[in-house]
C-alpha cells in the first residue's frame, strides 16, 4: 500500500430495493488533507460520508470498498480513527447527560483510562475549542450551552480521540458567514492538533475554495470530477463543475436572471442511458448518450466526460 | 409618491429584557425587494414575524396597502392574512410531511372559500406549473421532493392566496447553487408578472447583492445602513 493514501475508496456503490444511489465511485484521502465533496442534492454525498463512518442507513446494500490504512471493518474505528462532526449538534448530544460526561465515555470507549483521567481529557478538549470556564461548563448540560458552543463541543468530542479522519457533513449550511468561520477555524484547528484529514461535505463554494485542498464533484452517485480545489473552482474540466460554478450569484451579473442548469436532477433508477448529465448538458454528443464517460487523468487531475477538452 | 405596500415605523419587539427589533422603519412598494441582511440573531426573522403580525410588535406601526395593523383584532386581520404571506427557510418544514403536495396548495383555496369542484383542481395544477412543478408532483409528499423541488411548492401553496407581498426568510440558505438560483430566477419572474414586494431576509452577502433593490443591513435589532 502506498503511504500517501490514508483511506481508499474503491468502486463504492450503494443501493436502496436495487436502485444505486452511488454507482461506483473511487477515490482517495491522503492523510492530513482536506477533502471537499461537492455536488447537486442528492448526488449521493451523504451517502458515501457515511459509507466511510461504516454507518449507512438500514436497507443499503453496497458493494466496493472502503479501506482506513488497510481496514475494512469502518464500523469498528469509527470514534476511533475516524470520527463523525455532527451536522445537528443539539441532536448528536444526550439531553440528560452533562456535556463532559459525554466526551469522558467517548474517550474510555476506546481506551480504558481511569474516569478520572477520562474527564480530566474531557475538560482540556473543551478548553481547546475554546468553551469558556471548562471545567465547570464540563458539568453542564446541552440545553446549557449557547448554540455556538454546542457545537464547538461536538467538534471536541469528534476529535478526542485523535482520529486519522474527520468527515464532516455539511457542518455550516444555513450558517450566517460569521458563525460559519467560526465553526470552520474551530474545525481546522482541531484537525490540525489531531493531525487528522478532513472530508467536508458542502455546497458552499466559498468554503471549498478558503478551506479545502481537494474537491471531489459528484453527479448521480459517481465521480464528475477531482482535483486541487482552486483550479477545480477556476478552471473546471467538467461541463456540470462549469455550470455549477456560473450559477453562484458573485459571477452574475445583478439585476439579471442567474444561469441554471437546464432540466431536473436526474432521479436514481431512471437515470438515461449514458453520460447521467447529457439531457442537461450543451456539449451532448452520441457518444455521450450511449456511452457513461469513465474517469480519467488530465493534468493530475481526474475527470469523467468525453469532451472535457471542449468544456 | 404612490402608498407604499408596507411601511414600518420605529418597530419595536421585545423578549423579556432583550430588544430584539430596536426602532425599525422602512418601506417597500409592489414590484420592489428589500432585503434584511445581517449576522444570525440581529432581528431580521423577529422584524418579519412582526410585520406579518404572527407576533405583536411591542411598540411601532406596520402599515399594509395602506391599513395600520397592529391595531387591528385578529378577526379583523383574517382576510388581510392571505395578502402577506411567508416562504421560510426548510422547505421540508414549511409543508405538513403527510399532506400531498396537491393538498397542500389546495388548503389555502379552501379555506379561503375559493375552492370549487370543478375549478379547484385547475388552480393547483395551474400553481404547481407556475412554480415549474411538474403538476404530476402534486401526488407526493414533501419528503419525496427535493430541497428545491419542496421549496417551489411552498411558492405555490403562498401563491394559492393571492398575496402582494412575500415575506420571505432565508428561502434559499438550505439550497445548493444551481438549484438556489433557479428558484431565485422563479421569485425574479414571479415578481415581474404579478408585481409582488418581497422582503427579501438572508444572510448571504453574494445572494443580497444579486437578487434584491435596496439593502438594510441590521445589527444588534437596529438598521445601521
Ligand atoms: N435511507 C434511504 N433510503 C432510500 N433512498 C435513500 C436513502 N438515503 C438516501 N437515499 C437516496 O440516495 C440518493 C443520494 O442521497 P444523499 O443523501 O447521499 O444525497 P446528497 O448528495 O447528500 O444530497 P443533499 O445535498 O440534498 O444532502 C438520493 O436519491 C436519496 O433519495
Ligand atoms: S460526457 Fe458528454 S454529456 Fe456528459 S458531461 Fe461530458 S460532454 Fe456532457
Ligand atoms: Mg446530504
Amino acid at each position: 500500500m502506498r503511504s500517501d493514501v490514508l483511506l481508499s475508496v474503491r468502486d463504492l456503490r450503494i443501493a436502496f430495493d436495487g436502485i444505486e444511489a452511488v454507482r461506483g465511485l473511487s477515490f482517495d484521502v491522503r492523510p492530513g488533507e482536506v477533502l471537499a465533496i461537492v455536488g447537486e442534492s442528492g448526488a449521493g454525498k451523504s451517502l458515501t460520508a457515511r459509507a466511510l463512518l461504516g454507518m449507512l442507513p438500514p436497507g443499503a446494500t453496497t458493494g466496493g470498498e472502503v479501506r482506513l490504512l488497510g481496514e475494512t471493518d469502518l464500523a469498528a474505528q469509527r470514534g476511533r480513527r475516524i470520527a463523525l462532526v455532527p451536522q445537528d449538534a443539539l441532536s448528536a448530544l444526550s439531553p440528560v447527560h452533562p456535556v463532559g460526561d459525554q466526551l469522558a465515555a467517548a474517550v474510555r470507549s476506546v481506551s480504558r483510562v481511569p474516569r478520572k483521567e477520562a474527564r480530566a481529557r474531557a475538560v482540556a478538549a473543551l478548553e481547546r475549542v475554546g468553551i469558556p470556564d471548562a471545567a465547570r461548563k464540563a458539568r453542564a448540560y446541552p440545553h446549557e450551552y449557547s448554540g455556538g458552543m454546542r457545537q464547538r463541543a461536538v467538534i471536541a468530542m469528534a476529535a478526542i480521540n485523535n482520529p486519522d479522519v474527520l468527515v464532516a457533513d455539511e457542518p455550516t449550511t444555513a450558517l450566517d458567514e460569521e458563525r460559519r468561520d467560526q465553526v470552520l477555524k474551530v474545525l481546522a484547528e482541531q484537525r490540525e492538533a489531531a493531525g487528522a484529514a478532513l472530508v467536508l461535505v458542502t455546497h458552499d463554494l466559498d468554503v471549498v475554495r478558503e478551506h479545502t485542498d481537494r474537491a471531489l464533484v459528484m453527479y448521480a452517485g459517481r465521480l464528475t470530477e477531482l482535483g486541487p480545489a482552486e483550479e477545480v473552482l477556476t478552471r473546471p474540466l467538467a461541463p456540470y463543475t462549469a455550470g455549477l460554478l456560473a450559477s453562484l450569484p458573485q459571477n452574475a451579473t445583478p439585476g439579471r436572471r442567474l444561469p441554471t442548469l437546464p432540466g431536473t436532477p436526474p432521479t436514481p433508477g431512471v437515470l438515461p442511458p449514458g453520460c447521467a448529465f447529457a439531457p442537461r448538458c450543451s456539449l451532448a454528443s452520441d457518444t455521450c448518450r450511449h456511452e457513461e464517460p469513465e474517469p480519467q487523468q488530465v493534468d493530475g487531475r481526474l475527470v469523467s466526460c468525453h469532451h472535457w477538452e471542449d468544456a | 409618491m404612490n402608498t407604499p405596500l408596507l411601511d414600518v415605523r420605529d418597530l419595536v419587539v421585545r423578549y423579556g429584557a432583550v430588544t430584539a427589533v430596536d426602532q425599525v422603519s422602512f418601506s417597500l412598494h409592489s414590484g420592489e425587494t428589500l432585503a434584511l441582511n445581517g449576522p444570525s440573531g440581529c432581528g431580521k426573522s423577529s422584524t418579519a414575524h412582526a410585520v406579518l403580525q404572527l407576533r405583536r410588535p411591542d411598540s411601532g406601526e406596520v402599515r399594509f396597502e395602506g391599513r395600520e395593523l397592529t391595531t387591528l383584532t385578529e378577526r379583523e386581520l383574517r382576510p388581510l392574512r392571505p395578502r402577506m404571506q411567508p416562504v421560510f427557510q426548510d422547505p421540508y418544514g414549511s409543508l405538513s410531511p403527510r399532506h400531498r403536495i396537491r393538498d397542500a396548495v389546495a388548503e389555502p383555496l379552501k379555506v379561503q372559500g375559493r375552492w370549487s369542484r370543478e375549478g379547484g383542481p385547475d388552480r393547483v395544477a395551474e400553481l404547481l406549473d407556475r412554480v415549474g412543478l411538474d403538476p404530476a408532483y402534486g401526488d407526493r409528499l414533501p419528503h419525496e421532493l427535493s430541497g428545491g423541488q419542496c421549496q417551489r411548492a411552498g411558492i405555490a401553496r403562498a401563491l394559492a392566496s393571492d398575496p402582494r407581498l412575500l415575506v420571505l426568510d432565508e428561502p434559499v440558505s438550505a439550497l445548493d447553487p444551481s438549484v438556489r438560483a433557479g428558484v431565485l430566477n422563479l421569485l425574479a419572474d414571479l415578481q415581474d408578472d404579478l408585481g409582488l414586494g418581497y422582503l427579501f431576509i438572508c444572510h448571504d452577502r453574494a445572494v443580497v447583492r444579486h437578487f434584491a433593490d435596496r439593502v438594510l443591513e441590521m445589527r444588534g435589532g437596529r438598521i445601521i445602513t
